[in-house]
């Protein structure tokens, strides 16, 4: 270790200016493309989907942008350094989840909807219950997700840019705000896409390189890697390498590391951001080529992230990356800066800062669109008004969402925001999926089986984390301090033993589905059931690439 | 069957109904279910393995390298495999009938 690094202060390593600096040449950049984009920005299609027109490899690449957020580069990271193999747990479920977008949702999805989910769960069942419903659900998702960004990139910013105090941070928040607004606005969903492009891009070439860099430190040997970060670890030694170390404490944590693992493998494919990201492409082969994409780069991430968490345990170690102000969080940005110096630092937090930028431009987007096509559009104006309308609306509500998640996202900041994500997960597994699945696959699925799952899921999920220990009643056995959203310890209201409540909510939400359906006495709907098999296998009559 | 829209076919409901379609989503669900369940089995073995089997899993074959570390690189080793034999079967299998049955719905191809 060299003498600067000794400094208590980890707010000193690194040089703000350079972060900042090429930082602001990334926000350059996509602005630049976000303009040159939005000039093609004419119709509803266009401002909600990008007129279709991006190819599967463009649209995966987007998605892997949209999905790799700050929580997955820097998050999983860290818990691979801190904690070993159970970190690297995580990853598996992020990406196995994505086999039931590619088997069973994405192309039939693509087929059947235009913009949002709503408009498939709707489509033979009553159209305004059911579309209230999936918009309610969409905007709970997205708020989770978002609330979550935007409190990330607090912590983010005392990090990278030396910003420590509150105030400063609630700027960066606001500006993080404001820039997000400016590319949904401008670009639509085409300039939000190219943004996530670009991100995806930096993101996997700069992990690339950090990992390439770290192997070779270490021989291109795996092993001996592994050997060093348990060398570094004394607390944790060998238990580094096998999993248990963060939940194999106690049967109850076992089971909430299989609850949390039910929500991250079914949570994927109802997540509204990505759903959303399949009515970009002309058709339902090249939805299928986008994930196949996804899947790649996704899976390649992640095997970055391997050996990136271990690297950093490795190079850095668990003490300091502790010690640091955004403890786990910074174990990549430490890692770059001990390998490449201020320059590596620089452009890894400036692509840190883009990923959650390009998330939250995403989160907006799926949002607004929801808002404005199923609840303004389709609900309050009965499906009677113009596309241009619309997307206006989309516009306002951009701007409405924008403020909120700026709002949230300040007084969010510094709180513990993994659940949050985890609550997103939680929230599209239960709410959203079982009725996807359902709907598409069941026959006789019908209003009131619909309504029973997305608003049980959605309900059950809520209503088990507020009484669960991540909002209160979880203390750390050794210091007496509180791990719970509510600090202080002489609240405890907590009943539910498990944060994740996924294993509970999902099959209550699947169940409540069938029950639902089976003592409703609504006809099925055969003609419209026939349609909606019909255009989803084959892709007559779904929405075309619009041209330009 | 020429590719002008077909006479018979004149609703989705007769399209459904009719035996082209009714095998091609008999193909359709013969594959993605079985591979739906087989991946969900072998992730949740996985994940039970990680949560209650320890010893087992913390055994090592060789350097550092543990038999949890292999099951779980065995997880990105599975899910690129099934997305690429997904992708080329869906491409040969899926594809050519859904089109045919398109043209016929929607009529001659622009």
């Amino acid at each position: 270790m060299t003498a600067p690094l000794m400094l208590p202060m980890a707010t000193d390593i690194g040089n703000p200016t350079v972060n900042i600096v090429i930082f602001a040449l990334f926000v350059l950049a996509t602005l630049g493309i976000v303009f040159r984009a939005s000039r093609n920005n004419k119709t509803a299609a266009d401002f909600y989907a990008g007129g279709r027109s991006f190819t599967g490899p463009q649209n995966g690449i987007a998605i892997a942008g949209d999905y790799l957020s700050a929580a997955s580069f820097l998050g999983i990271a860290g818990a691979i350094a801190l904690n070993g193999y159970d970190g690297f747990l995580y990853s598996i479920g992020f990406l196995v989840a994505w086999l039931v977008a590619l088997l069973l949702v994405a192309e039939l999805l693509r087929n059947t909807g235009r913009f949002t989910m709503a408009d498939v769960l709707s489509f033979r069942l009553k159209q305004r219950p059911v579309r209230m419903a999936a918009a309610i659900s969409t905007l709970g998702v997205c708020f989770f997700y978002l609330l979550a960004q935007m409190a990330g990139a607090g912590g983010l910013v005392a990090l990278l840019l030396g910003v420590s105090n509150r105030a400063g941070q609630s700027i960066v928040i606001a500006v993080v705000g404001i820039l997000m607004i400016t590319y949904v606005l401008v670009g639509g969903m085409k300039g939000t896409t190219w943004v996530q492009i670009v991100k995806a891009v930096l993101l996997v070439i700069g992990a690339g390189i950090m990992t390439i860099w770290v192997l070779a430190k270490y021989s291109f040997n795996l092993s001996s890697l592994l050997g060093a970060a348990v060398d570094k670890s004394p607390a944790a030694g060998e238990k580094l390498l096998s999993p248990g170390l963060q939940y194999g404490l106690t049967g109850v944590t076992k089971l909430d590391f299989i609850s949390l693992a039910l929500a991250l493998v079914l949570g994927t494919a109802g997540l509204p951001h990505v759903l959303m990201r399949f009515y970009t492409v002309p058709d339902s082969k090249e939805a299928r080529r986008s994930v196949s994409w996804a899947i790649w780069i996704i899976g390649i991430f992640y095997l970055f992230t391997l050996v990136l968490g271990y690297g950093a345990a490795a190079i850095v170690g668990p003490d300091r990356i502790k010690a640091a102000p955004g403890k786990a969080n910074s174990a990549a940005p430490l890692l770059a800066f001990e390998l490449g110096g201020e320059v590596l630092l620089g452009v890894i937090s400036a692509v840190a800062f883009a990923t959650i930028l390009a998330v939250v431009a995403g989160l907006t987007i799926t949002a607004s669109t929801s808002f404005a096509h199923d609840i303004y559009g389709q609900i309050i104006k009965k499906g009677q008004i113009s596309g241009d309308g619309e997307v206006r609306v989309a516009r306002y509500t951009a701007v409405v969402i924008g403020i909120v998640a700026i709002v949230g996202g300040i007084f969010a900041n510094g709180q513990n925001i993994a659940f949050l994500v985890a609550l997103a997960f939680a929230v599209a597994a239960s709410a959203n999926l079982p009725t996807i699945l359902y709907s598409l696959f069941w026959r006789r699925f019908n209003t009131r089986g619909a309504l029973w799952s997305i608003y049980g899921g959605l309900s059950s999920t809520i209503i088990l984390i507020i009484f669960s220990p991540v909002v209160s009643g979880k203390v750390d056995k050794k210091t007496g301090a509180s791990l719970s959203m509510i600090t202080d310890t002489s609240i405890d209201f907590h009943w539910f033993p498990l944060d994740n409540p996924g294993i509970v909510s999902i099959p209550l939400a699947f169940l409540l589905g069938w029950l639902g359906t089976i003592t409703s006495k609504e006809p099925v709907d055969v003609d419209r059931f026939a349609e909606m098999e019909v255009r989803s296998l084959t892709g007559a009559g779904a929405e075309k690439a619009v041209p330009h | 069957m020429s590719d002008i829209g077909d006479r018979d076919l004149t609703t989705y409901r007769d399209v459904q109904l009719s035996p082209d379609f009714s095998e091609l989503r008999r193909r359709f669900r013969r594959f993605v279910f079985p591979m739906t369940a087989l991946f969900l089995v072998w992730y949740f073995v996985y994940v039970l393995l990680a949560a209650y089997a320890h010893d087992f899993m913390s055994h090592k074959v060789g350097g550092n390298i543990t038999v949890a570390l292999l099951f779980g690189l065995g997880q990105f080793v599975s899910t690129f495999a099934i997305t690429m034999i997904y992708v080329r079967w869906a491409d040969r299998r899926i594809d050519p009938d859904a089109e045919k049955l398109r043209h016929q719905i929607e009529g001659a191809p622009q």
